[in-house]
């Protein structure tokens, strides 16, 4: 028997912060309405994987099934759910449909984002009959929310250079591949977004979805969007702009301006962060809280799900992490940017595996 | 003889235990003894007559040794939840003394911290020693005369200046004594000997690191093995079958806001609130219908099985978790099944030798318990 060890101990502790960082007890920030406050929960990248005849992923299955029974038991009720985007591996209408009979367990609506594991089999066709348009924006509670398809890349790539449908999409789901391109919103995209975002006040709150992170961090993983800058700036007029987006399978967070980043979590699997896989030296945005990645054997260990406040206009994103601690980053308006409120300070983090 | 001064046999008895917590019999660390509650001789002597005195419950008639019975290897077997006074059933399978001593936690949902902790709830559950207050117990240690001379003895305490930290510090120096280990297994695998297993127990082992990945949760470390992780799981029993109605369960639950005294009474008492499991206590959606991983030592000496006692044979447990957490293979696992459980394959051949494995945990003190069980179980199958 091993000496009780710090992870032990501290999930310990975290369970009785977990208890009170839970819903129920949901800080009430300050809208002037109390009425208006509310939340909604986010799952994303759930790759559900089509095996052969009725078999599917399990581990995958299992993943999206328990994230969506968690979300049915939150209270308060989150006022809808958002799917992040990577709900199929590779697009085929056998993984759509078995994912979406899942989200369909969701007692809430759900509105969904496009991922490139969605699209490139049929470019989003079949994903389209089952959940609607690709971008879209509607209002709630006095928030603006922006909908995005940001994994779309030059047509050149898309419609002439692979032979089949199939190979397109394996293309695009591999990473550090030569053969891979950029992702993008694109230009007919942010003409819509252009004339959409004209008619908010720029004093409205605003929430943009995205799968890609509409921000540069790492190429080779697309965790990327080639026109992050001309997207910025339709979003700089707003006060209080937000974006948040799945794909990178982490807690991810940053400010640039006035525009707030947050990531999501995957229900399938982690990715680290590509500091530690890149190649050559990169200029990565600087992670400042380690995830600290607990226990191989947990299948669901650094997944998760989350649900999120925008009582303030800004994002206070709270991660159910499976097997961990707890962790909320929340907009801090002293420093202007989202910061991980309990481990921001080095002193306050628990050291990350930093042998293998 | 060391013990011959003493002149009893049950002295002789005490101070081979007491030996044994200090130097830990083959393939057990050394037991944690916490530094406010020493081991001694005379303690442990007091813990043990606290620990068999039924008058701690308001019929007379339920001790901690009814259903923590040494002649059962300090269980309950074969009875499926525990039975308390007027013959009144729990909702969990009473889990073994033996080794208790390692665990991180007490209880299945481990709701308590420490040995000394456990033993302050089960004279105050309603369906276990049903008393109202503690007062009866300290009435009794305060007066027996036997008592008296004893707490004079240990704590140097007598009067109002005994309460229940000295009466449960002694149950719990008392439990930290029964420990056992040097099984066949043990004699394996921590001292080398080729022999002490059968070919199966050996195939067994093998599937048990391996293909049946149960080392995962049932710890074996390089010098020792308490066969638990000390963690909570969702494994897929009790709650499966209920789980359409875990939305209304968790939601009534934690609109309660019950204290540590009331979710004890309450999980006890209520069979659909059992089944939340370790939720009870964390109220973290982690922990829906998780239990803690209990020792697998002496396992085929305590059937039936599981935290509610639902499965009767150490075979069928094995066909549980080869179907991926349901004790029937047409069952609907629960959507909140903890990630590390799946299906394993196993073929029939490979089932018994992992069962074959787990006969080979046997303590030898538990051995003759180990069998008549074993056997009363196989009469009992169709």
């Amino acid at each position: 028997m091993t000496a009780p060890n710090r992870r032990d101990f501290l999930k310990g502790a975290g369970t009785l912060a977990a208890a009170s960082a839970l819903p129920l007890s949901l800080v009430e920030l300050a809208f002037a309405d109390a009425a208006q406050n509310f939340t909604f929960a986010y799952i994303s990248d759930a790759h559900i994987q089509h095996i052969g005849g009725t078999k599917f992923v399990r581990n995958w299955d299992r993943g999206l099934i328990r994230a969506v029974a968690e979300t049915n038991l939150l209270t308060p009720k989150p006022d809808f759910v958002m799917f992040g985007g990577d709900l199929a591996q590779l697009g085929t209408k056998e993984e759509l449909d078995h994912g979406a009979e899942m989200l369909a367990k969701l007692n809430f609506k759900t509105h969904c984002v496009m991922g490139e594991h969605d699209y490139y089999l049929d470019l989003g066709e079949y994903w389209s009959k089952l959940f609607g348009p690709q971008w879209y924006s509607f209002d709630h509670k006095g928030v603006h929310f922006v909908v995005l398809n940001s994994v779309l890349t030059y047509d050149d790539w898309t419609f002439k250079r692979w032979p089949t449908a199939e190979q397109r999409m394996l293309e695009m789901a591999g990473l550090d591949n030569p053969n891979g391109s950029p992702f993008m919103v694109g230009e007919k995209q942010r003409e819509w977004l252009k004339k959409d975002l004209e008619k908010v006040d720029k004093n409205t709150p605003l929430l943009v979805f995205s799968h890609s992170p509409l921000q540069k961090i790492y190429k080779g993983w697309n965790f990327w969007t080639e026109d992050a800058d001309e997207v910025q700036a339709l979003l700089k007029p707003f006060a209080k702009a937000n974006v948040v987006y799945g794909h990178v399978h982490q807690i991810q967070y940053n400010q640039i301006g006035n525009i707030s980043f947050n990531s999501v979590m995957a229900t399938a699997w982690p990715w680290p962060y590509p500091q530690s896989y890149a190649q050559a030296e990169q200029h990565l945005p600087k992670l400042t809280v380690p995830m600290n990645r607990a226990d191989p054997f947990f299948e669901r260990d650094a997944t998760g799900w989350q649900f999120i406040d925008v009582n303030t206009g800004r994002v206070a994103m709270k991660f159910n992490l499976y097997n961990n601690t707890n962790r909320t980053v929340a907009f801090n308006p002293a420093t202007g940017r989202p910061e991980d409120v309990q481990f921001q300070d080095p002193a306050r983090q628990i050291p990350p595996q930093a042998h293998y | 003889m060391r013990a011959a001064p003493f002149g009893l046999l049950g002295a002789a008895w005490l101070f081979a235990s007491l030996a044994a917590a200090q130097a830990p019999p083959l393939g057990l660390p050394p037991v944690p003894v916490p530094a406010d509650n020493p081991q001694t001789p005379e303690k442990v002597a007091l813990g043990k007559r606290l620990f068999e005195d039924k008058r701690f419950s308001s019929t007379g008639q339920v001790s901690c040794a009814t259903c923590h019975d040494a002649a059962k290897a300090f269980t309950d077997s074969p009875l499926r939840v525990s039975e308390g006074i007027r013959t009144l059933n729990g909702t969990r399978n009473a889990p073994t003394v033996v080794n208790a001593a390692y665990m991180k936690t007490q209880f299945w949902d481990g709701r308590s911290p420490s040995l000394e902790d456990q033993a302050l709830h089960p004279p105050l559950n309603p369906v276990e020693m049903g008393l109202k207050t503690h007062e009866p117990i300290l009435k009794i240690a305060r007066s027996d005369p036997g008592y008296v001379k004893a707490f004079k003895a240990v704590f140097g305490k007598a009067g109002r200046e005994i309460t229940m930290a000295e009466v449960t510090k002694a149950i719990a120096a008392f439990e930290r004594t029964q420990v056992a280990g040097n099984s066949p297994f043990d004699r394996y695998y921590f001292k080398g000997e080729k022999a002490a297993l059968t070919d199966a127990q050996k195939r067994g082992f093998d599937l048990y690191v391996n293909k049946g990945r149960c080392v995962s949760c049932h710890v074996i470390e390089q010098t020792t093995a308490t066969f638990t992780d000390g963690r909570f799981h969702n494994v897929g029993v009790g709650i499966n079958p209920i789980q359409d109605q875990v939305p209304a369960l968790a939601g009534e639950f934690l609109k309660a806001k019950a204290t540590l005294a009331e979710v004890d009474v309450k999980v006890l008492t209520d069979k659909r609130t059992s089944e939340l499991g370790r939720f009870a206590v964390s109220r973290g959606f982690d922990d829906l219908g998780s239990f803690k991983t209990p020792t697998l030592r002496n396992i085929a000496a305590t059937p039936p099985y599981m935290h509610d006692g639902s499965i009767k044979t150490l075979r069928d447990v094995i066909v549980h978790y080869n179907n991926g957490g349901a004790t029937k293979k047409e069952d609907r696992v629960n959507d909140f099944l903890s990630g590390g459980i799946r299906p394993l394959d196993l073929t029939e051949a490979e089932i018994d030798d992992l069962v074959a494995f787990m006969e080979a945990l046997t303590s030898p003190e538990y051995e003759k318990t180990a069998q008549a069980a074993q056997a009363a179980g196989k009469e009992q199958k169709p």
